[in-house]
This record gives structure tokens, C-alpha cells and sequence, in this order.
């Protein structure tokens, strides 16, 4: 699904420059779960944002499906971040304006689709998330919890190929943390997407198929964990479905 | 989606966004109040014009007189030494031009009216008829004094203006047919009869009715109208031809009356006129509105030159604030747009959010700005006190002579040197100035859309995952 090669990208602030990512190689297969790790600063959410086509490398490549995302004009690339990439934010970053079932339905703005069917898809979406019964309410009225499952509906409902999640549970408290995780992870089952993961906490990255941690820029060998196939993962914390 | 996201964002930042609306409200209010006033102002030059020449009137023209020409004519009325020994009575009454004006050959007219961009034109004559009536002592006694004569000197002096009015010469001329109220108009029979038709208020004055007498050079005329005219139009007016013979002044004429076929052709039908007759004086009204002191021309001054600047002023800095604003909005906004764009929404969208943020601000802003100016408009309508204007001697005579020479003069006297209308002022509403408001308001709106658009089109989605708050 991803193949990079030798990428790089480098913030100039005046006289100093950051390496924020010194030549990083990675390969993400479909279906994968990836999480990425590592201290804080090293990268990883300017890794994630390459991986979703908001962001150019300052050099290498970043292939998703055999294009280079680095190579692709601004009107190819919001196509694609519309229909085939889901965004999740540690910030949940819902439209404080919008109820959630309008905040989804932001979503299916950009993927064109016709507005008569936005309500229907944006409601089933949230129902499978256990929100319907809060879909006209305000991001404010809501827990963050509740916040990141509507966001998280606002990522998957226009069925994406990949979720790419930055600190989904970063703001969230452990039952709650578990909650999101164990969602993320169900979908990624059923529904046989690509999940990357950004985090910093374990409890979050061992549940996924790949690690990765980053460090000073660079990608250190992937660890392969507990190779989970599909539909026969184990659940060591006993995660409370939605 | 669209408009609901449009009214919740205005809605969640209501104090910036009527700060916003009623910014540009106060401009465009300023606007319509402004261009209503000034139209009114305008229309009240207009009517100066008119009172003074006739409904219809665009310009007028005369000529002046040289000095050689004003002395014999004002003799012509007092003339006659009186005889010596002991007084004497005098009764005399006589119609002549106004002071300082020169006669035109009636031919001038057809010169006029064929010159091109010239709607009509009609000739007339304006006069003053003089009546002296006195005792006057013999010249051994009277001035000096010597006591050898007891009889004093004793004088009573009246005057009216008059008027010869071309007989179908439609609307153009100092009197039209539609402002005759009681009795007729002239009829072509009338031509060179002795009738006349009075202005209303001198009717009231002398108590005149239809098929009263009048003596006007000391002629008999019958009064076979009452016409409604403005408070400065003259006292009575006759058909051309009898005022000519009255006043002895056989196909000759004072006053070229021109309407322009398009108001905006004035200045250049002037410039052509003035070709055609070089000897002549061409009066417009815009003329006039330099000639006119007093209340109107303070109007005139306040409404074209301080509040033209206010309403530019003002609208630039609403303009200025708004757009200001809707930029600060759009940078606290940052997470918002770059979260939408990350989900897959392209800039144009965005833009189009943010402009139409903008347009519904430029708009509210324009209606309650429309609904102020209009209400603004109609209270100068409705409590603006009668505006006097004073019109200097040298516009209705076409050259100054000095303080006993004198413009038309209303009633007070014959030598006043200046004359004054009373006009109602009034800001009438014009279809054009709640069009141009509108299209402000949408412009206003757009101008205060564009910048947060331009800030917003800036935006990096990756500034979504960056920015915190
Ligand atoms: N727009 C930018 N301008 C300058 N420097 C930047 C910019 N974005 C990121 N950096 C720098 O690049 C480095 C990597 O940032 P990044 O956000 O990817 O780290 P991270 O691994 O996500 O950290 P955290 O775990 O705290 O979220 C940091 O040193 C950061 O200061
Ligand atoms: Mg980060």
C-alpha cells in the first residue's frame, strides 16, 4: 500500500534547521496495522502527515499504491484525501458548529456525494459507533470520547482505504483510551482497511500488527509483533465493544 | 450544509459579526442618506431654476447690457422734468426689462432651438412694471428746503414682475399650462390680447379673481387665469405679443428658455448655444447653484462635499474593519479550515465558506443599512425646514450694476439687489441609490469575504494536526 524511500523532511527557521525526518524507509502492507512510535519530537506526525498526502517530503518518495504522493498536484491530492485516506486527530478537531451527524456529513461533502444521501450515510455511520442517539448534538454537548468516535465517523464514512489516526487516545483517560482503541481495531478487522497509528503509549501500539518506532528521524527496524490474523485476534485487556 | 455552516459561524461569533454588519449598515446608510439629501439638493437648485424661469426650464438666455444701453431705459420710465412752481402730481406706469438686461431678437429662438441636443425652446420677455404716483413739490421750494413752500413731497411706489409668454410653446417657458388652477391657459386667439393670467399669490394679494381687471402699463387687461407658481415666479403673465407692445418692445425678446433633452447634455448645449449667440449669456443651473447663497447653498456644500467624504470615509474604514475581522476570524479558525482540508475539502470550498460568511454580513449589512438610510431620507423629508435661496442679481439679469440694479424682486421693493425662494428640501429615494447601496453591501461583504478567503487559501492542511486550541 506504502512504500517510502529515503524520505526526508527538513524545517528551516532561520539559521537552524530540524531534521524532522532524516531518511526514513517503510513499507506498509494493505490491511496492515501499523503503530508508530517513539519520544516525543522525533517525527511522527510529520510522517503521518506525508502518509496522508498533506504535507511534501523535502526529498524521497512517497509511493501509496504505486504514486508518488510527493509528485501529485494539489487538485489530484485532495481527491484522494477526500475518498481515500480517513483522518483521526489527538484534538478530535470537529467543527464546534456542527452537530456530529452534520460533522460526518462534512466528510461526504468533500467526497461528492449528493446531498440527499448524506444524512442516511452519516447516520448508519454513527449508529455503528454507538452514537445515534447523539447525532444532533454539538461537539460540546459531547464526552471526548464521544468526541473521537464522531470523528472517527467522519473518517470512515466515505469508506476509506486507510485510517491514519495521530494520538487517537491522546486525550482521552484509560477506560476511554481502551474504548477508541478496541473500536479502531474492530474496524480495522471488519472492514479490512490499512490503520497507522501514531502513539506514544504501549498499551495503545501493542495491539497493532507492525511497530514501528522513530527516533532522531529515522525508522528503526520494524518489530514484528504477535502476527494477529485476521478475525483471531486475542484481546488481552478485554476491550468493552461500543 | 452550506448556509447552515454560514449561519452557525456567524451566529457563534454574533458580537463580530453585527460589529461586521453594522459597520458596513453605517456606511451604506451614510450613502443613501448622503446621495437622497443630494439629489434633494439638486432637486431644490432645480426648483430655484424653475421659480425663477419656469418648470421645464434647463437654461436660460439673456443678455447683458452695457451701460449705454440700462441708462436711456431707465429713464425711459421717470423721465420729464418737473415743471416749475408749485406741486405736482404724478401717476405713471411703466413696463421694462429688468435693469442690466439687454433685448434678443425673437429670431434667437428658432437659432436655439435648432441646435441639436435642444428638446424646446421659447422666447419670453421678463419685465417689471413700475407705477410711481406722488406729489412732487415745485423744484423752487421742494429738495432745498427753503420753507417757502409748505406742501412735502410724497411717494408711492409699487411695482410687479411681469412676464410674455410665448403661446404654444409646450412645457418650456416661465409659465406652463398644467399650473394654470382657475380660469384657462392662453389660447391661440389670445395672442396679442389684452388678457392676462396672474400667479396666486398676487391674486390673493390684490384680490383678484378670473374676469378681474389689471393695469399693467398702465393698460387695462383682463384676467382670464390663476396659475399655482413658485414663491419667486413672477406676478402676472401676458401673451408674448401683448407684452411686446406694452412694453414697446416689438419682436424683441429677453429670455431664451431651453430645455435639454438629456439633463446630461446641459454643459455641452450650453458651450454649442454660446457658439451660436456669442453676445449672450447662458445660465444653467448648475450656474446658478454658484450664483445661490444661503441655506441651499450650505446644503448643497454639506451634502457635496462633507458628506460625499463621510460616506467614502466611512466605507472604506467599514470595509477596512470588516475585512480585517473576517481575517482574524479565519487565522482563530486555522484548525478548523486545515481539518477540512485535510478530510478532503479543496480550497475552493473553503473560499466559497468564508466568502459567503461575507456575503451574508455585506447583505444583513446592507438591509439594515438600507432601512436606516430610508428612514434617515424620509425624516430629512419629513422635518427639513424650507431652505432660502438668495440669488444674486447678476444670474437673473446676466451682469451686476451695482446695488440699485436689481434681479426679479419678489414683492419687498423694486431695487432690491438680490432675490430670494424659499424651497422645501426634500431627500427623495432613488431606485438607482438603493441599487448602488446594495451592490456596496454585496461588494462590502465580498471585500471582507476575499481577505479571510485569501487567509484561509494560505492555510496548510498539515496546520491541522499543528495548531493547538
Ligand atoms: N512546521 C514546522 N516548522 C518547524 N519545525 C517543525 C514544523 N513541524 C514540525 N517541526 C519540527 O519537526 C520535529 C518533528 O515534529 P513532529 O510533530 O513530527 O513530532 P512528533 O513525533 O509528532 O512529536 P509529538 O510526539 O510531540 O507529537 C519537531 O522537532 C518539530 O519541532
Ligand atoms: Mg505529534
Amino acid at each position: 500500500m506504502y512504500e517510502l524511500i529515503d524520505v526526508r523532511k527538513t524545517f528551516k527557521r532561520g539559521p537552524t534547521e530540524v531534521h524532522a525526518l532524516d531518511g526514513v524507509d517503510l513499507m506498509v502492507g494493505e490491511g496492515e496495522f501499523l503503530a508508530v512510535q517513539g519520544p516525543t519530537g522525533q517525527g511522527k506526525s510529520t510522517l503521518l502527515l506525508l502518509l496522508g498526502g498533506l504535507d511534501r517530503p523535502t526529498s524521497g518518495r512517497v509511493l501509496f499504491e504505486g504514486r508518488d504522493l510527493a509528485k501529485l498536484q494539489e487538485a489530484e491530492l485532495a481527491p484522494l484525501r477526500a475518498s481515500a485516506f480517513g483522518f483521526v486527530f489527538q484534538t478530535f478537531n470537529l467543527i464546534p458548529t456542527l452537530t456530529a451527524q452534520e460533522n460526518v456529513e462534512t466528510a461526504l461533502v468533500a467526497a461528492r456525494i449528493p446531498v440527499s444521501e448524506r444524512r442516511a450515510f452519516a447516520l448508519e455511520v454513527l449508529d455503528d459507533l454507538g452514537m445515534a442517539d447523539r447525532a444532533t448534538h454539538l461537539p460540546s454537548e459531547l464526552s471526548g470520547g464521544q468526541q473521537q468516535r464522531v470523528a472517527i465517523a467522519r473518517a470512515l464514512v466515505k469508506q476509506p482505504r486507510v485510517l491514519l489516526a495521530d494520538e487517537p487516545t491522546g486525550n482521552l483517560d484509560e477506560q476511554t483510551r481502551d474504548e477508541i482503541v478496541g473500536l479502531l481495531e474492530q474496524l480495522w478487522r471488519d472492514r479490512g482497511i490499512t490503520l497507522v497509528v501514531v502513539t506514544h503509549d504501549s498499551a495503545v501500539a501493542r495491539r497493532a500488527q507492525q511497530r514501528a518506532v522513530i527516533e532522531n528521524g529515522r525508522v528503526k527496524l520494524p518489530e514484528v509483533t504477535t502476527p494477529a490474523p485476521r478475525g483471531r485476534v486475542v484481546h488481552p485487556s478485554g476491550v468493552s465493544r461500543p | 450544509m452550506y448556509f447552515t455552516y454560514i449561519r452557525r459561524e456567524l451566529r457563534r461569533r454574533l458580537k463580530q459579526s453585527l460589529v461586521i454588519a453594522l459597520g458596513l449598515a453605517l456606511g451604506i446608510a451614510l450613502v443613501i442618506t448622503v446621495s437622497s439629501a443630494s439629489a434633494g439638493v439638486k432637486n431644490a437648485q432645480r426648483q430655484v431654476l424653475h421659480s425663477l424661469y419656469g418648470v421645464g426650464t434647463d437654461m436660460t438666455v439673456t443678455r447683458t447690457a452695457t451701460r449705454s444701453q440700462v441708462g436711456p431705459q431707465r429713464l425711459r420710465g421717470f423721465g420729464g422734468a418737473p415743471p416749475a412752481g408749485g406741486a405736482r402730481h404724478i401717476a405713471r406706469s411703466v413696463l421694462h426689462p429688468e435693469p442690466g438686461s439687454a433685448t434678443l431678437p425673437a429670431s434667437d429662438v428658432a437659432k436655439v432651438s435648432s441646435l441639436s441636443g435642444v428638446a424646446a425652446a421659447s422666447g419670453g420677455l421678463v419685465l417689471t412694471d413700475t407705477s410711481f404716483s406722488g406729489v412732487i413739490p415745485s423744484a423752487g421750494g421742494g429738495f432745498g428746503g427753503s420753507g417757502s413752500s409748505t406742501t412735502k413731497p410724497s411717494f408711492s411706489l409699487n411695482s410687479f414682475t411681469v412676464d410674455g409668454v410665448e403661446i404654444g410653446a409646450g412645457a418650456v417657458g416661465p409659465l406652463t399650462r398644467t399650473q394654470v388652477t382657475r380660469g384657462s391657459y392662453f389660447s391661440a386667439a389670445d395672442a396679442s390680447a389684452s388678457v392676462a393670467i396672474v400667479s396666486a399669490t398676487y391674486a390673493h394679494q390684490h384680490g383678484l379673481q378670473v374676469g378681474s381687471t389689471i393695469h399693467v402699463a398702465g393698460k387695462k387687461l383682463k384676467v382670464i387665469g390663476i396659475a399655482n407658481v413658485s414663491s419667486g415666479a413672477a406676478d402676472v403673465y401676458l401673451p408674448l405679443a401683448t407684452a411686446q407692445k406694452l412694453a414697446d418692445l416689438k419682436g424683441k425678446i429677453t429670455t431664451v428658455f431651453v430645455s435639454v433633452s438629456s439633463a446630461s447634455h446641459v454643459s455641452t448645449v450650453a458651450a454649442e448655444v454660446k457658439a451660436a449667440l456669442p453676445s449672450a449669456t447662458v445660465s444653467t443651473s448648475a450656474d446658478l447653484a454658484n450664483e445661490v447663497s444661503g441655506a441651499l447653498s450650505s446644503a448643497s456644500t454639506l451634502t457635496s462635499s462633507l458628506g460625499r467624504w463621510l460616506s467614502v470615509a466611512a466605507l472604506a474604514v467599514a470595509f477596512l474593519v470588516a475585512g480585517l475581522l473576517m481575517m482574524a476570524t479565519v487565522s482563530r479558525r486555522v484548525r478548523e479550515f486545515g481539518t477540512l482540508k485535510a478530510i478532503g475539502w479543496r480550497t475552493r470550498r473553503i473560499v466559497a465558506q468564508v466568502v459567503g460568511e461575507g456575503l451574508a454580513l455585506g447583505l444583513l449589512g446592507g438591509l439594515v443599512g438600507i432601512a436606516v438610510g430610508i428612514a434617515a431620507a424620509v425624516a430629512i423629508s419629513a422635518v427639513a425646514p424650507s431652505l432660502g435661496a438668495t440669488v444674486g442679481s447678476s444670474f437673473a439679469t446676466g451682469g451686476g450694476f451695482g446695488p440699485l440694479v436689481g434681479g426679479r424682486v419678489a414683492g419687498s421693493g423694486p431695487f432690491g439687489g438680490a432675490r430670494t425662494v424659499l424651497v422645501h428640501l426634500t431627500a427623495p429615494l432613488q431606485a438607482h441609490t438603493i441599487a448602488i447601496a446594495l451592490g456596496l453591501a454585496v461588494a462590502g461583504g465580498l471585500v471582507a469575504g476575499a481577505f479571510g478567503a485569501w487567509r484561509a487559501a494560505r492555510l496548510r492542511p498539515a496546520d491541522a494536526l499543528r495548531s493547538v486550541g
